[in-house]
């Protein structure tokens, strides 16, 4: 029975509803249009999860026959045959455990003293509007604030240390803002118990409140850092070299990173390159994504858990 | 077209529940309920809270059908004579003839005229949009305050006023019942007394389902009452006599105010 | 007696200690949240000196108004237009196709899909965005310039099209996971309004909840172009190094980051006019982000304003 029939069916049955006509219901093809939205937004939903496999698919599909072992333990080369990831792979790791002791250090304690210590002042308020607008500046300005302050002014040279610096930067904004989110969680009776307990302000965010929050900020912490881990742009300003023979050995040599030397593979011409590319790229997101869906996960748990 | 047809003594109730049980998940919430409403009149539903009567009266517009965990697990609903949860019923079908006023005024972020014509205006109302909004705000008696800012906000209304606002839109759709779930619960006093009034005028076109907690209002403006107590019926009947003389224990010493 | 008396000294002096500590801890904690104003301060500085010396030599008129961009062969032309135009067509196109889909995506998470959907397909759209720019550099490369040459056989190697294409991607994450915010925001009390005047899922949506998050929509919208600006790797990558006055999305077209990214890779010497012009092109960048991203933000808070 088609909602039409039923209405038909019903009204012969009203008596006091004869002026019901002013109303044309349409209801079938309302319930057409319903059917077709439905679908329309489903449809654009799955579109990112197709876009993903695809992306997937086809950077495994490149990249696999290329990837060995030799490659992760070889330095660039001009033939496809015999390039490798190995100076690229230690430039990224050194760098972002540098990025990660900067950034994490100075930027847990601008999120702690805005949010636990700081008076909600001008000065406060100005400092948070700054940093959610440091939030949106684009990666390659910091490359250029690199450039500027570390490589020439600092006279770091264009060097692992100048290209840490340059990302923890970056990720900074990122980092406090997730850290005080995470902070604001910890229910403000831990704090009130422990200063009854004649705890100093930083005896309590020591020992009570930093550690409630830890997990939620480790969380943020890693998105940033999976973040500086692909980024290759500030880099290349701060002067990645893609022709790198040799391991980083002082913080002030020369640096590549996996995601540079995967731009320079995916411009050249030869097709081979495009496989060495893939299987770059294959080893960059081994590390990007599952440190990003540990953190995705983590952040999952704890959400749950952390209804107090 | 028979069975439509068949009965003509429940043809005479607007909305039925016959043996209705209804939970969430196993957690049942309302057990065996049955109950009739008559056309153009005023039942009042009281309970102490958490005993299932605004689950019972979201399921006369399906609108629990938005919580997944909702199920209905015996008995049948009945508007007019039709299954209101029978497999090929549009539930939109049904909300048109079945409005609905909530426990807190929410009128649409828009223009008073646009609460109001909004819901007609995609259910293919055909006649003169102006007419159907003065009409309406007239008999929600909200006319004579709003008709010279039709056009400015909703939301700048009194929490009074947003309530009959949200009965005049209900009431533009010319909807056969209207249920309203506590609908004064938000509201101070003297705009509680003018939705009663309301309410009594109401009832000349549309029958009233009211859920309220407030048993005062239930003696004041309804023609029934009845009692729910842990997801059951315990008395139903016409209001002066579940107040005066009412055949249960339990509801004596709930309207007595024992518990509750 | 005595004992009371040296033990209340030693209590005093150990306080004075505490009150020390306590007070060079907060004192290095501020200085750690002053770190993100002496950045944009460092920001803007550098940007306006460095830019200055190359305002010395091309006048801003020339450079805002000029048609022309010829950097390294003489007659050099620094007109920026063709920069801004070719920035501008790769990041409306990725809006045009990423808003309609985010929206779309929005709408499904927070009206359509089971709480269980929306568990696994939430992440997912977030692991997108985690994704480093070089691989959907790769991929527009690889996979959907073919695609388009195989459609389009005018299609250039390096075009707009499959830059503006790989851009919706990378910024559809933000679009979607913001607009969904926005619509979550609107209270069930409003949705229940409209299913109870016998509306559609379709209808309350498009009819209710669009209008009532409009704002946070819109400022969704505005972030996801910002970034589209921002995005430097997959633009260079995909869309060339060819500044082009011509909106034809086939042929190649560099951006305003494609340019700085080729200059820093080059081998161009300090304080030449081509090196001082990244400056004054990543200034120009700045302003754009930023004046977009204060814009963003100030529609945020009134929309908190409202809900509060």
């Amino acid at each position: 029975m088609t909602p039409e029939e039923l209405q038909r069916k019903l009204q012969s049955s009203f008596t006091d509803m004869d002026e019901i006509p002013l109303f044309k219901d349409n209801l079938n093809a309302r319930a057409r249009g319903e059917f077709l939205f439905k679908w329309t937004v489903r449809f654009s939903a799955f579109t990112a999860v197709f876009i993903m496999s695809l992306l997937l698919y086809r950077v495994l599909q490149d990249g696999l026959p290329w990837l060995s072992f030799d490659f992760l333990n070889r330095f660039p080369s001009r033939l496809p045959e015999r390039a490798g990831i190995k100076s690229a792979l230690y430039g990224s790791c050194y760098i972002i455990v540098l990025t990660t002791i900067f950034s994490v250090s100075i930027g847990v304690a601008a999120a702690l003293y805005l949010e636990e210590i700081a008076k909600k002042n001008r000065l406060s308020q100005f400092i948070e509007v700054n940093i959610a607008n440091l939030a949106g500046v684009p990666s390659l300005v910091y490359g250029i604030l690199g450039l500027a302050v570390f490589v020439r002014y600092l006279d770091f040279g264009r060097s692992v240390l100048a290209a840490a610096a340059t990302l923890a930067l970056m990720i900074l904004p990122v980092i406090i803002i997730t850290s005080r989110e995470a902070l604001r969680t910890v229910p403000n009776g831990i704090r009130m118990a422990a200063l009854a307990l004649g705890a100093t302000p930083w005896q309590t965010i020591w020992s009570h409140v930093l550690p409630a929050a830890l997990p939620n900020i480790l969380t943020g912490v890693i998105l940033a850092l999976s973040r500086a881990l692909g980024e290759a742009a500030p880099l290349i300003i701060v002067g990645g070299v893609t022709y790198i023979a040799f391991i980083p050995e002082s913080l002030f040599d020369s640096f590549t990173t996996m995601p540079i030397q995967i731009f320079n593979w995916a411009g050249r011409p030869q097709v081979e390159f495009q496989g060495i590319a893939a299987a770059g790229i294959i080893v960059m997101l081994l590390l990007v994504l599952t440190t990003n869906a540990f953190a995705i996960i983590l952040r999952n748990k704890f959400s749950q858990k952390s209804r107090w | 077209m028979s069975d439509l047809n068949q009965n003509s003594n429940a043809n005479q109730s607007v909305l039925s529940a016959l043996d209705v049980s209804l939970a969430y998940d196993q957690r049942t919430i309302v057990k065996n309920v049955t109950l009739n409403l008559d056309p153009n009149s005023i039942t009042s539903l009281i309970g102490p809270s958490g005993c299932g009567k605004s689950t019972l009266l979201r399921t006369f517009n399906r609108m629990n059908d938005f919580i997944p965990a909702f199920r209905k697990t015996s008995g049948f609903i009945k508007y007019r004579n039709l299954d209101i949860y029978g497999d090929d019923v549009d539930p939109v079908f049904i909300r048109r003839r079945v409005g609905m006023v909530f426990q807190k005024p929410n009128p649409f972020p828009s223009s008073i005229a646009k609460n109001i014509t909004w819901g007609p205006s995609i259910n293919g109302f055909q006649g003169d949009f102006d007419e159907l909004v003065e009409i309406s705000l007239k008999r929600a008696a909200l006319w004579d305050e709003v008709k010279d800012k039709l056009h400015s906000s909703g939301l700048a209304l009194s929490g009074g006023q947003q309530q009959r606002l949200c009965i005049a839109r209900a009431i533009a759709m010319d909807p056969d019942v209207i249920l309203m779930d506590e609908p004064c619960s938000a509201l101070d006093p003297a705009s509680t007394a003018k939705i009663e009034e309301l309410m009594s005028e109401l009832k000349e076109r549309y029958s009233i389902l009211i859920v309220t907690h407030n048993m005062q209002q239930a003696a004041r403006a309804s023609d029934h009452t009845a009692l729910m107590y842990h997801g059951e019926l315990v008395e139903f009947g016409s209001t002066r006599q579940i107040f005066n003389s009412p055949k249960n224990k339990v509801t004596e010493d709930y309207i007595m105010g024992r518990f509750g | 007696m005595s004992n009371l008396r040296t033990a209340n000294i030693e209590a005093k002096d150990a306080r004075i200690k505490v009150r020390w500590i306590e007070f060079t801890i907060v004192r290095s904690l501020m200085i750690c949240a002053l770190i993100s104003v002496v950045t944009t301060l460092a920001i803007v500085v550098i940007l306006a000196k460095e830019s200055s010396g190359f305002f010395q030599e091309v006048s801003i008129y020339s450079f805002l108004a000029g048609l022309e961009w010829n950097p390294l062969i003489e007659p050099r032309q620094f007109g920026v237009i063709p920069l801004v135009l070719g920035t501008l067509l790769v990041s409306v196109g990725a809006c045009i196709i990423a808003i309609p889909i985010g929206l779309g995506t929005a709408i499904y998470l927070s009206e359509y899909a089971s709480q269980k959907t929306r568990q696994w397909l939430k992440p997912t759209i977030e692991l997108l965005a985690g994704v480093p720019s070089v691989v959907f550099g790769y991929f527009a490369v690889t996979s959907i310039t073919p695609l388009l040459q195989s459609v389009f056989p005018s299609t250039e190697i390096f075009n707009a099209a499959s830059a503006a294409i790989v851009l919706s991607f990378m910024v559809l994450p933000t679009i979607t996971s913001l607009s969904d915010d926005a619509l979550s925001a609107v209270p069930r009390s409003l949705r229940e309004g409209g299913y109870a005047l016998a509306a559609t899922k379709r209808e309350v949506s498009l009819g209710i909840l669009l209008p009532a998050a409009t704002s946070g929509i819109l400022a969704a919208c505005i972030l996801g172009f910002s970034r589209a600006i921002g995005e430097t790797m997959a633009v260079a990558l995909a869309a060339g190094s060819t500044p082009n006055l011509s909106l034809n999305p086939l042929q190649s077209a560099q951006t305003m980051t494609g340019y700085i990214v080729q200059v820093s890779m080059g081998d161009t010497p300090h304080g030449s006019v081509e090196y001082q012009s990244i400056f004054a092109v990543a200034a120009l960048l700045f302003l754009m982000t930023f004046s977009l991203n204060v814009f963003s933000q100030s529609i945020l808070k009134r929309l908190q304003k409202s809900y509060d």
